[in-house]
């Protein structure tokens, strides 16, 4: 008899510990064709609630007046905004990058500025800035395939911290050429694969830049092609970047994909192919405008493996299908969504460039030859 | 007293321990004093030894700890020999076979996937020892040699995902990584790079045997026990001499679904089953990226996978500014 109980206890006890329930409601939602198992299930306790968008700093003023250009010096970016809208933009993104409540040191104006001579590039944070400001506007402008009219803006990413806390980095180099040590970059506990034992570092292989590796493993014939050489260990770095992917989304794989095959793209939902946008976004970013940031920012700023820490899509996407819900910052600050913008832009403006600026701030009218 | 015995309720006897026959000459003798386990024969017999090593099943033991050897150490290693480390992320670690560029060469540094290379040298070389000693033992009790055959079967899955189809492939890197969740991972990877193996055919043969094996197993396996009250469990004997037990067991079946296996023809069934699981899925393995690249792809053009409405949606690449 105490035999039988203990056989029961132990087999109910072994039942419930297998079931690796989460418990608590979910909400359920259909996603694609009966039956093919596109759905997309939501645990109500695991979802990322909306972060309160800081409320504009003051009301943005009309574009008339006299231009930052002609107001202040060495202005290359936003020269072309009328002084008060610059003003208040600076404003804005001192409010969303470096707020009040942080050490002295690491908020306020003088975080990018030397408060003795706001023109000069002497400091890397400032030349940081400019470059990133260079990169929203080129989002916004360029990238409406995937931010549509929503666009982002520095607190998409930012929410707060001088470094957006959702970036990656190049790994640091693993095993010295021996086996001690010897990860291969993947059979290791690592929570940017959820914890499989995936590669963890595949963005390198896929979102630096206009050279990265293509992640489509699949081959688009049914047999065998010399133009289609493609490793196991290749798919393992794409299961990797896809899981990587879902957590920044915080969706499952069909979200975008129908299982039967992630290859076929009219069994795929039109999130994949806003995906696909997103992933040239990234990789353009990150070629154009944070990796050049190599050359200025210190080994402070920079990740173990010496490079600048770099987006991907949890960088603005925060867990969230739609960053913030899909709230566009827009109207209240028009300096982020030029009429255009071009690449040309975007070279590196460095400090080298800025040392021969003059200390005191220019009268009204002097001008600045960047455009904006 | 007890009143019957089955594998629930067996006595234990405790007297001499049995020896077995004496062996032909030129074999080596059997080793190890013999002692009785009262735990062991709750799950069988009580009686444990004497073993039969033999210069093939001690060549087998020697090669396959080396082989034991070389992936624990490189676990270890790559955990900078941290033994802490080595048991908390050991279902992690991994011995990584040869990264593509090296092709099918068998002369990688150690460091690069050399190890891997080894260590598959000396496992394969103990499996094949241990496959003929089955083989050997068999013939020497005069048995049938369905043990050795069933075990070739397996011996093949093991060796396509191994070596035939990293050969074929041109590339180790093909090769199944050792490790607990590094294969699993493997295997998901495998399947998506090949456009999902649930549509390969041979893959489907193997889970049907797979499964049906299991099926098998849990029929054959209740009605011994169930008709162990009538001495059901000695099967051998009721396969010549047929019993109350073997007539029950086969009425119930065939009352039950029209139709009822024999007592011999049973294990024929599992046996075929088994082998069948590991054969098939060799096969679909080996045709993985050598002869189909793409099983969905394959699964279309052949008719058997459904067509679903289409979404809609086209490749952004395929359309004209891609990029932006």
């Amino acid at each position: 008899m105490t035999q039988k109980r203990f056989a029961i206890v132990l087999t109910a006890g072994f039942s419930l510990a297998l079931s690796g329930c989460e418990f608590g409601p979910k909400a359920t939602s259909q996603n694609g064709y009966r039956g093919t198992a596109m759905n997309q299930v939501v645990n109500n306790k695991y979802v990322t609630p909306q972060q309160a968008i800081p409320a504009n700093i003051y009301e943005t003023p009309d574009d008339s007046g006299p231009r930052a250009g002609e107001t202040y010096q060495n202005v290359q970016v936003l020269a072309g905004l009328s002084t008060e809208r610059f003003n208040h933009f600076m404003a804005q993104m001192n409010n969303w990058v470096v707020p009040a409540g942080l050490p002295e040191t690491e908020q306020g104006c003088n975080y990018c500025h030397n408060p003795n001579n706001m023109a000069s590039d002497e400091k890397y944070q400032k030349v940081a800035a400019r470059k990133m400001i260079q990169m929203n506007q080129a989002i916004n402008v360029n990238y409406t395939s995937h931010v549509k009219e929503t666009g982002v803006s520095c607190w998409t990413c930012h929410r707060g911290n001088a470094i957006p806390l959702n970036r990656w980095s190049i790994d640091a180099p693993e095993g010295n050429g021996t086996i001690v040590g010897q990860r291969w970059g993947q059979n290791k506990p690592d929570p940017r694969v959820g914890f499989a034992s995936l590669p963890g570092g595949s963005a390198a292989k896929y979102w630096l830049g206009s050279t990265s590796m293509v992640a489509r493993v699949n081959n688009p014939n049914i047999h065998p092609s010399p133009d289609h050489i493609v490793s196991t260990k290749d798919a393992e770095q794409v299961y990797g970047i896809m899981i990587q992917m879902s957590t920044a989304l915080g969706v499952n794989c069909t979200y975008c994909h129908n299982s039967g095959s992630f290859q076929a793209w009219n069994m795929s939902t039109p999130q994949r192919a806003l995906a696909w946008y997103g992933i040239k976004m990234v990789q353009h970013s990150n070629e154009n405008y944070v990796t050049p940031l190599g050359s200025v920012l210190p080994a402070s700023q920079k990740g173990p493996g010496g490079d600048p820490y770099k987006i991907n899509c949890a960088t603005c996407h925060n867990g969230i299908n739609k960053p913030l819900y899909g709230v566009s910052m827009r109207a209240e600050n028009p300096a982020l969504w030029p009429a255009s913008y071009s690449q040309s832009n975007a070279p590196l403006m460095g400090m080298k460039a800025a040392a021969a600026v003059p200390a005191a701030p220019a009268a009204p009218g002097g001008g600045s030859p960047a455009g904006r | 007293m007890a009143s019957y015995q089955n594998i629930f309720t067996q006595v234990q006897l405790r007297g001499a321990p049995e020896m077995g026959p004496p062996l032909p000459a030129g074999d080596a003798a059997r080793t190890g004093k013999p002692g009785f386990n009262y735990w062991m024969g709750k799950l069988g017999n009580a009686q444990l030894g004497p073993i039969y090593l033999g210069t093939l099943g001690s060549l087998s033991l020697i090669f396959g700890l080396i082989a034991f050897e070389i992936i624990g150490l490189n676990m270890l290693a790559s955990v900078n020999w941290d033994p802490i480390q080595f048991v908390r992320q050991l279902f992690w670690l991994a011995l990584e076979p040869p990264a593509p560029e090296w092709g099918f060469s068998p002369f990688v540094p150690l460091a690069e996937g050399g190890w891997f290379i080894l260590a598959g040298a000396f496992f394969t070389l103990s499996v094949m020892l241990w496959w003929a000693r089955t083989y050997r033992r068999a013939r020497q009790l005069n048995m049938g040699t369905h043990v050795a055959w069933a075990f070739a079967s397996a011996i093949w899955l093991m060796l396509v995902l191994g070596f035939i189809r990293p050969l074929l492939m041109g590339s180790w890197a093909e090769a199944v990584p050792y490790g607990i969740f590094p294969h699993l991972d493997w295997t998901a990877a495998f399947s998506i790079r090949y456009g999902n193996l649930f549509y390969n055919p041979f893959h489907a043969l193997s889970i049907v045997f797979l499964y049906g094996s299991t099926l098998l197993f849990a029929m054959h396996g209740a009605t011994i026990l169930a008709v162990g009250r009538y001495g059901g469990e000695r099967e051998i004997e009721q396969i010549t001499d047929r019993g109350t037990a073997s007539e029950r067991a086969a009425l119930f079946w065939r009352w039950t679904m029209g139709f009822n296996a024999s007592m011999e023809s049973i294990h024929r069934w599992a046996w075929w089953f088994a082998v069948l699981t590991t054969l098939t899925g060799g096969i679909g393995i080996l045709l993985t990226g050598t002869v189909v690249d793409n099983w969905y792809l394959f699964a279309q053009e052949h008719g058997y996978a459904p067509i679903y409405p289409s979404t809609g949606v086209v490749d952004p690449a395929t359309l004209p500014g891609a990029g932006q």
